[in-house]
């Protein structure tokens, strides 16, 4: 008989969130609590299958003796914490961070929840200035290779890149936050091209990527041809062929053809990470 | 680790005995990882990555540069993916990571205190008379600026104050910064803590012990360490860093994490704007700050104490790494701290200039050899900080005031100030005042006292503004001289001493110049982690720089109060949330209004 692992209980500890009373395991963040409790709260450089680095500040909340607003993506719940996260203060950063971001980085092509969310709290980025006044991170595409493209105008520094190229998940450490404030940009050493950089092509930078600033030239170039179309997308799950791991697949197909492959983040293998074989190599499937 | 992939860089010579000497130097302090935080994409430790900054100063020593082979080699020397190195080198105003146009980089201070005496003038001179000059922010020398900092490829950097061409010239021929300036109450029976300043021979051991040093020790060492800490909580010191922490709170919260590896960290990474007291003690009375460091460390049970000096203080730097030495040789640092059979040793950090690496969980960063980003709290300092574990940091001025507390007791220290605020402070009179320079006042001193002690405002009777407290403090006018200044009396009138910083400006000064440097130093200086303080920092600067250019404040106030929630309410660190607060009390003020 197989050993049924049973998790060690965890002590649930109580606060109240919105002036609901709330009961969370242990070490949940604010946000788990958020998540359980169905309150729903914008994140941009948080993601499940990543360490939190609370970097974009877009989930903070207002919580009860604390001077300043706290991430809840990585604020522990604690015993009778009384947290607000939809307060003025909350409403008015929430507000900004959005505003400062659009203001500055392309956020065309970033999750339908971003939109979603600058709608909810009324950002006006304009209001920061005409875009050809003010400081921006406007700059070409890199396209490098056959596999994929980093379009930086469209960064917002989350992080997730980073941490999926390294001890999140690759280990690779190919790219790395370089420069410092408004210059502080994702690059290798020096900003050799990713075939001359540690770089192994698995993708799981675009994979985490929240913004399009990381994407597959396919995506890439039928986006400059005007060919992208995600309603016209069927997305077909499936188990990677290349080897014994059993990775599921997620193919999204236009017009017959593969035009990208993700994995779900909540995949008990991958954990929404692939391999290059995973993430690329599908070019037979089509011939 | 895992397989590292290196370039096919080539080191010079010169780049690869450099970085070898580090290793060799240094390489016997091997950090075995603690409890260390994950965040913002950063690698776990290896053991030296710890080496990392020392080894990029030896690149760029060798070089004059960060050279992709100097990088190289270094990242293979200590297990260190490159682009996080070429990240970490790149997060410093004094690496460089393209070849330079000279040997030497002329780093000239343009930032508030210099501008009116000059520098930007300055920086024309010395381009013409063909040094590659560079505009910098505060370089701590503001008591005689334009201050110039001569970062040497081969060779040692030089401070220069008043810097000019002339000035410039010779102090490169002869491999020598300008002598410090004598303190304006040298030899004043009043001084505790710069007693010895300008008195005892900074580099002779034997001199600071005859003039009284090390008798603290002595004392402390007799006491043990829960005494020792009872009587710094007695006297109620606390953090003269901005953040005014009771010291022996967090000394208390440190010795009590028994059983784990804990440190003594000294900040001396003293950037604020207008501030310099730190390396007036340190280069004027080195060993007082070894010996506050070695009572601090013994206290809490460290056996390792880190003191992180910013890069710009080469002077401070070398007498520090002197005294640390000569100590060391003394038996006073070591295996067995004078005899005591406690353990203690100093390891010197040198900056590479970046502001933010003197907020204390950006330092632990700088030290690691990640990136000065501050790391969020909780958790503190005092359980999860310089490598993952307790770590008692305190800066520079806050330390020497152990040596009069073990010296004479908590109690007779207490009686020294105002109840609140007991003790003496530091302060750094800039700008348009008689006899600029560091002084040290009992707190509770108004700031017309302090004004007066510097012989009085130059040309006026009164001030026309006054920032107190650092680019992160805040402007006052004439109503608030007769401020006590004091923790409590400042923080009821919505100011801050900060670090010290009193800076006089003038009728003459532009005040919208001087406020839009200001804005300028928080964009220049944000690690660019967290958006509020990476892109409002920038979006703040742009507004004042509208408001110069003759936009009205009408148009842009409301952008300038959401920019200052925003950066005070979400920034992860204290640099986000103070970012707006001196440039709000200008406009609260009037300062901008009827200015040229």
């Amino acid at each position: 008989m197989n050993d049924v692992p049973v998790p060690t209980p965890r002590r649930l500890v109580e606060l109240t969130i919105d002036d609901r009373t709330v009961r969370v395991p242990e070490g949940s963040t604010i946000l788990d609590a958020c998540h359980q409790e169905g309150i729903d709260t914008p994140t941009l450089c948080w993601a499940e299958n990543l360490t939190p680095v609370n970097v974009c500040r877009v989930c903070v909340v207002e919580v009860e003796n604390s001077r300043v607003l706290v991430p809840s993506c990585s604020r522990a719940a604690e015993d009778g914490m009384v947290v607000a996260t939809d307060s003025e203060r909350v409403r008015t950063s929430r507000k900004m961070v959005y505003e400062l971001l659009a203001s500055s980085v392309d956020l065309d092509r970033a999750d339908d929840e971003v939109h979603a969310w600058m709608d909810h709290y009324g950002c006006d980025p304009g209001r920061m200035g005409d875009k050809a006044d003010i400081a921006t991170v406007a700059q070409p595409p890199k396209v490098q290779d056959d596999l994929y493209v980093r379009d930086y105008e469209r960064c917002i520094l989350c992080y997730k890149c980073v941490e999926a190229c390294g001890d999140d998940a690759q280990f690779t450490f190919a790219i790395a936050t370089a420069g410092r404030g408004f210059d502080a940009h994702i690059s290798t050493e020096f900003d050799v091209t990713l075939p001359d950089s540690a770089c192994v092509y698995c993708g799981n930078c675009i994979g985490v990527c929240p913004t399009g600033a990381l994407v597959f030239k396919t995506e890439h170039d039928m986006r400059e041809e005007g060919t992208w179309d995600e309603d016209a997308q069927a997305v077909t799950t499936t188990v990677c062929s290349f080897c014994g791991v059993g990775c599921n697949l997620e193919l999204h197909v236009q017009d017959e053809q593969i035009v990208k492959v993700t994995s779900p983040a909540d995949h008990s293998i991958t954990n929404g990470h692939l391999c290059i074989k995973g993430r690329f190599g599908w070019q037979h499937a089509q011939s | 680790m895992p397989d590292l992939r290196f370039g096919d860089a080539e080191p010079t010579d010169e780049e690869r005995i450099a970085v070898d000497e580090v290793v060799a130097d240094l390489g016997s302090v091997v950090v075995v990882e603690g409890e260390r935080l994950v965040y913002a994409g950063h690698a776990r430790t290896a053991e030296r990555r710890h080496l990392l900054l020392p080894a990029l100063h030896a690149v760029q020593r060798a070089s004059g540069w960060i050279s992709p082979g100097g990088l190289d080699y270094a990242c293979r020397q200590l297990e260190v993916p490159p682009a996080e190195a070429y990240g970490v080198a790149t997060f410093y105003h004094l690496f460089a990571h393209e070849a330079p146009e000279a040997t030497d980089v002329v780093h000239v201070c343009d930032d508030v205190a210099c501008r009116p005496v000059g520098a930007l003038g300055l920086i024309d001179e010395l381009r013409a008379a063909g040094h590659h000059a560079k505009a910098s922010p505060c370089l701590g020398q503001c008591e005689r600026g334009p201050a110039v900092l001569v970062q040497r490829c081969g060779d040692h950097d030089l401070t220069v104050a008043p810097g000019s061409v002339d000035e410039v010239a010779v102090a490169i021929s002869g491999r020598t910064s300008t002598a410090s300036v004598s303190l304006p109450q040298v030899g004043s029976p009043d001084l505790r803590l710069l007693a010895r300043v300008g008195v005892v021979d900074p580099g002779s051991l034997d001199d600071y012990r005859a003039h009284g040093g090390y008798r603290a020790l002595e004392a402390a060492l007799a006491m043990g360490p829960d005494r020792v800490i009872e009587e710094v909580t007695t006297a109620g010191l606390s953090g003269r860093g901005g953040a005014a922490f009771p010291t022996g709170v967090k000394w208390r919260g440190v010795a009590d994490q028994q059983g784990r590896p804990r440190h003594l960290v000294c900040n001396a990474d003293e950037s604020e704007p207008g501030t310099f007291k730190d390396r007036v003690v340190m280069e004027g009375d080195p060993f007082s700050l070894v010996e506050a460091m070695t009572i601090a460390g013994t206290a809490v049970g460290a056996e390792r104490g880190w003191l992180y000096i910013r890069g710009e203080y080469p002077v401070a730097a070398h007498r520090l790494r002197s005294a640390i030495d000569q100590a060391r040789v003394a038996g006073l640092l070591g295996d067995d701290v004078a005899g005591s059979g406690t353990r203690f040793d100093i390891d010197l950090r040198i900056g590479a200039g970046a502001y933010i690496c003197g907020e204390e969980t950006a330092l632990f960063n700088s030290i690691e050899g990640f990136r000065g980003e501050p790391r969020n709290k909780p958790p503190f300092p005092t359980t999860h900080g310089l490598f993952g574990e307790p770590t008692a940091i305190n800066n520079v001025e806050t330390l020497v005031n152990v040596l009069p507390i073990m010296l004479d007791g908590g109690e007779a220290y207490r009686a020294i100030g105002t109840e609140r605020s007991p003790g003496t402070r530091l302060f750094c009179l800039s700008g348009r005042v008689s006899n600029p320079g560091t002084y040290e006042h009992e707190f509770g001193i108004t700031l017309r006292g302090v004004l007066e002690a510097a012989g009085g405002v130059v040309g006026a009777d009164e001030p026309h503004a006054v920032l107190l407290g650092g680019a992160a403090g805040f402007f006052v006018r004439s109503e608030q001289l007769d401020l006590p200044l004091t923790l409590e009396d400042t923080r009821a009138a919505g100011v801050s001493l900060g670090s010290g910083v009193v800076m006089v400006f003038g009728e003459e000064d532009d005040m919208v110049d001087t406020v839009r440097r200001v804005a300028e130093f928080f964009r220049d200086e944000s690690c660019g982690q967290c958006v509020p303080c990476r892109v409002g920092t920038i979006r703040q600067e742009e507004v004042l720089a509208r408001l110069r250019d003759g936009a009205t404040l009408d148009a842009e106030r409301d952008l300038l109060d959401d920019l200052a929630a925003v950066m005070g309410d979400a920034s992860i660190c204290g640099l986000g949330q103070t970012a707006s607060g001196a440039i709000r009390s200008a406009l609260d003020l009037g300062l901008l209004e009827g200015s040229r």
